[in-house]
Formats: structure tokens, sequence, C-alpha cells
């Protein structure tokens, strides 16, 4: 028998096979990639929209091979349930930054799920505001130094980085709410799963689907690769929590939510 | 005989939406164009469209961007202060070239201002409302019938031109009741919309709607094109009525509410035995200039009537040719009332040289 060998490790068909123009040691390229994986596993490339926030990952076109519209900063979630009420035979997401979801947004993200639109959100939380050159973000952790934090995150005067996950799995309309990190082989094996269990719950379930991914951006942080991956596990993962805290629309430990 | 309904100009403008294919509706209530949504979440519905009430007008304009990006007609509403929310949707569907329909029924300002009739909102809707120096049809409709009119020709302009439309209403125009003669959607040959997002679904390029371009020289090429759309407007979708003009030498001018009040104006004039005209702007982007510029000799003077401490006016002083004289009599917002055709009556007799 003549032995053939086997790609182990191929391209998402759902990306571009191109280079991007994120940092060195940025993260949303691996996270591209799990989405990408993700439409390439239920297949549907064919059928999604995509829908690009402000912020780094503005280009989200440029990698995706898949139709995108470009929404004003915060507002992806509801151009997203446009899209989506106007063609609710395709696959929507939008894939936001922590400025632009948690901060600018805040009132967009919380009524898209309330309403329960059946889109997925992916949510990258790197506690900074990448493209406009390290500003406090909604998410930077406390004492955490910013541009706009010179002395630290004081809470005392800038209120408290927020959990997202946990906020959005307290809304009745949320089917699916997560935590996963990019910073180790691991933690992205299993965000790999965790982000295709967010469109799940829109391609199986036609419900809202949300995906927090801790990120690094050692450019705005001001950190090698590796320093910045240790940081997630060091002072991220202590203050946001990686878990599910709600799945197929039943808050974890919480025996008494719909279902 | 044709049918005819007893309704509000705010049921007529979304009876007429409907009837121009409109299928999805995103707003926010506020007065006095709330007759609006509840038109649309009582109807919409029965038709397989889509109503939602948004979370904020700020939602409602971007929804309403997304539904536009995959090709459909859609539409929101609201009153000013909500459209001053809305300009930044606005500025977006501008850059990505969505059509679409936004209607302002406007009130009394600035800030929450009143809700009585104003048109102080004409700045706004003419000379690009949000950030970067774009243009919206804008369409003034003076009579309910023109409410439901004008939103199918809204639809048509904006989805031909791929420029957001706005119909500028008042408190007046949308709460008063009047005759209306509902009719099919006039048959317009439209460009396919094969701009929009569909999902890839078997296509060899993706479909990109956006307002971003860094690349070099990509966004003067851009905002060049919008403005030759612009320029085009203007040479071919100008409308007015021109009342009276051929022996006119006082051409009165007026739009929305105000001239329908001029209008019975100018006849106790005529009546009197001026001979006075009027241009009514329907458009009031693109602006009838032609209709100024090409004033008949005998006009010597225009007279503008607006609800504001004088906004069109600007328009008319620009366009108007020189040797002729501009006068201005209006009411900011907040006056409490109409004025009466009396009250206009007496100024173009005043400035016709004659006593009232």
């Amino acid at each position: 028998m003549t032995g053939s060998l086997v790609s182990a490790f191929n391209h998402s068909k759902s990306l571009k096979d191109v280079v991007t123009h994120f940092c060195p040691g940025c993260q949303h390229g691996t996270i591209h990639r799990l989405v990408g994986d993700a439409l390439d596993h239920f297949q549907v490339q064919e059928e999604t929209i995509g829908v690009a926030s402000v912020g780094c990952s503005v280009f989200l076109y440029e990698y995706f091979d898949i139709d995108v519209v470009e929404a004003p900063h915060g507002r992806a979630p509801a151009v997203a349930t446009g899209v989506k009420r106007a063609r609710p035979d395709r696959i929507v997401f939008t894939y936001q930054g922590d400025g632009d979801l948690a901060a600018i947004g805040t009132s967009e993200i919380i009524h898209a799920g309330n309403r329960g639109e059946a889109i997925t959100v992916v949510f990258v939380n790197n506690t900074t505001y990448g493209m406009t050159g390290g500003q406090m973000a909604p998410t930077t952790l406390a004492g955490q130094r910013t541009s706009t934090s010179p002395r630290g995150r004081d809470v005392s005067s800038d209120g408290y980085p927020i959990r997202m996950a946990e906020l959005m799995a307290q809304l009745e309309g949320v089917s699916f709410s997560a935590r996963v990190a990019v910073n180790s082989p691991k933690n992205v094996i299993s965000a790999g799963r965790v982000v295709r269990q967010a469109f799940e719950a829109q391609v199986k379930e036609g419900g809202f689907g949300f995906v927090e991914v801790l990120s690094a951006c050692p450019t705005n942080w001001g950190m090698g690769a590796l320093e910045a991956n240790e940081r997630i596990g060091d002072e991220m993962i202590p203050y946001f929590p990686l878990g599910i805290f709600k799945e197929a629309g039943r808050r974890q430990g919480d025996a008494s939510a719909q279902g | 005989m044709k049918k005819r309904l007893f309704v509000k100009g705010n049921e007529a403008v979304a009876m007429g939406a409907l009837e121009a294919g409109c299928r999805y509706y995103f707003g926010y209530p506020i007065t006095p164009q709330s007759d609006i949504p509840e038109y649309m979440s009582r109807e919409l519905p029965a038709v397989g469209g889509q109503f939602i009430q948004a979370e904020s007008e700020i939602a409602s304009i971007n929804m309403l961007l997304g539904a536009s990006a995959c090709g459909a007609r859609a539409m929101t509403s609201s009153s000013s202060p909500g459209i001053s929310l809305k300009q930044e949707g606005l500025s977006y569907m501008a850059g990505s070239e969505l059509p679409g329909l936004v209607v302002n029924i406007a009130r009394s300002g600035p800030g929450l201002g009143g809700i009585d009739a104003s048109q102080a909102d004409y700045f706004q809707a003419v000379k690009s409302g949000g950030h970067g120096g774009y243009r919206l049809i804008v369409l003034a409709p003076h009579s309910v019938q023109e409410m439901y009119d004008h939103a199918m020709l809204a639809f048509d302009l904006s989805d031909r031109y791929r420029i957001p439309a706005m119909i500028l209403g008042d408190s007046v125009i949308g709460q008063m009741k009047e005759a209306l003669t509902p009719h099919p959607r006039p048959q317009v040959d439209l460009p396919a919309k094969d701009w929009a997002v569909t999902g890839k679904g078997g296509r060899d390029h993706q479909k990109i709607v956006k307002s971003l371009y860094l690349g070099d020289g990509e966004l003067e090429k851009h905002n060049w094109r919008l403005y030759e759309k612009y320029q085009q407007m203007q040479r071919d979708e100008v409308r007015f009525e021109a009342v009276a003009l051929e022996d006119a030498e006082l051409v009165v001018t007026a739009f929305g509410i105000t001239a329908r009040i001029a209008k019975t104006a100018l006849r106790m004039a005529r009546e009197a035995g001026m001979k006075v005209g009027m241009i009514r702007p329907i458009t009031l982007f693109p602006f009838p200039s032609q209709a100024f510029a090409g004033l008949p000799e005998t006009a010597r003077k225009v007279l503008c009537f607006e609800l504001s401490t004088g906004q069109m006016v600007e328009d008319v002083r620009l366009h108007t040719p020189c040797d002729r004289t501009v006068e201005f009599y209006g009411r900011p917002p907040g006056a409490g009332s109409l004025p009466t055709p009396e009250e206009l009556f007496g100024q173009i007799s005043r400035h016709y040289g004659r006593k009232a």
C-alpha cells in the first residue's frame, strides 16, 4: 500500500489566504480563524453576512471571504438586527471590540440580546482601545495604566471593568453566553469549541449567541507577545473568569431560568 | 368613483410607504409622529413585514442601515430631537450609498423645545446634518395627499441614486386630517440592487457595504462620485410648484405647511388685483435653484415665508438674480400658532406696496 500524505492543518475555507495587518502578537488573527472554522463547521460561509465594527477589526472583509456590512461605532448589533430581520434565512454575526461593545454600544448589545435576535456576537476583550492607541476601555482592569489612565485605572472615579459575558447571561433573550481566552494552545482549542457553540445557538436554535474572547494587545500593553499571554492568565482570567454562563437559554446554576 | 379616505398626514405617509413596498420599519416613539410607528406596528405584520420598536433613535437608523444593506425597502420616522440622534447613521448611510426613508415630523427646538410645528430643521435636512458633507434627498409635502405620494417618490429616488431620502413635514402636516385618494405605486424602472449583501451564495466575489476608504486616493474618488450624483440630481430631479408666475410682480415662496397657508393668502392678493405668484419648492434638496434664477422679468421682488427665523431664504437669496429684492417673513419655533392667511396677506400687501 502506498502511503498518502494527509494535511492535518488546513486553512479555514471562510477566510482568505492573505496576510493580516494586525500587530505582532495580536490575537485577532487567531480569533478570526476560530470564527472561520465555526462557519466552515456549519457549512454556512455562502449564506453568512458579517457585520464589522469600528476598531482594529473593522477590516473583517479583508480577511473573511463573506458578505460584510460595516457598522458605525457600537451599532453593529442594531445593524445586524436590521440584516437578520430582512434576511432571516442568513447567518449573521457581529465582531466587536471592548470599546465598541461595552462602552459606546452598550445600549445596542443589551437590547439586541434582550430581543433574542438570532445572531452571534463575537466580543474581543483586550482591556484597551487598540486602534486609537491604547486608551482606557470599559474592561480596563483596576490599576491598569493606559494612555488615558496614566496613573492606573482608579475605580473610585473611572468605575469598574465590566463583565459582559455574565451581564448578557442575565438577559432572558440570550440563548448562549460564554467567556474564553486564546492565550495558550489548550485555551485556543477550548475557545474554538465555544465559538462554535455561540454559532450553534443561532444555526440550530435560532437564538442569540454571545462569546467574549480575552485577547492580547501587546503593542498597547507595552509587552512582548509571550508576556502578554502571561498577563491574560495572571491578571485577566482571575477578574474575567472563563466559562459558559448560559446555554440553551438556561443560566448555569440557575434551575429556574427559562429553558 | 375612486376610494377616498379621511386620514392624518402621519397615517398617509405610512400608507404610502407600504404601497411603495416598504416592509421594514424601525422607530422610537416621539410626539408628534407616534401615529407612524403605531400604524406600522398594526399593519406591517399583516403584509409579512417587520416592525421593531427600537431602544433608541440611534438603534433605529442602524437597523434601517442593516435592512437597506440587504436590498430591502425600509424606513424610520421621528421628530426633530430624534432626528438629531439619527444624524450619525444618516452620514454612514450616505457614505455607504444606502437608500432608505427617514420621515421628520418636525417640532420646535432647539433642545426639547416644544411640540408645535416648526420649519427650523431645514438646515439640518438639506445642508448635511451629520458629519462629512453629504446630501439627502429632501421632500417637503404640503398636504396629506402629498405625504402619501412623497413616500413612494422618496423610495424611488432613494433607490435610483442610492442616497437616503428624508420627508420633512411638521406637527401640522403630520396631525391634520384631509381627504386622501390612495393609488397604486407608479411603475418606475429602477436599477437592480446588485450591491446588496445577500450572503455569497456561490458568487465568486464578496459584497461589502462600507464607508471606510483608507487606500491612497480612494476616499477622494468616492467623494467626487457622491458629488456627481448630487449634481445629477440637481439637473434631473428638481421639483417645484409654480403658481401664477407669468405676470407676477411679487413672487411668494414657502414650503410645506407654510406654503399651504401662503396659497390662500396668494388667492386673496389676486382677488385684490395684485399680481402675485408663487414658487413652492417640493424638493428642498435638490433645491429648485433654476426656478429662482429664471424668474420672469416682471418679478421684481421675492417674499419668503418660513416657520423659522429664516433658513430656506438663504438658498432663495443665493439663486435669485441680484437685481431683484428678497424679503423674509417668519416666525421662530415656539410662536405658538401658525400664521393666518390674513397675516400673510398683510405681508404680501405691504411688500407689494399696498395697504392691506
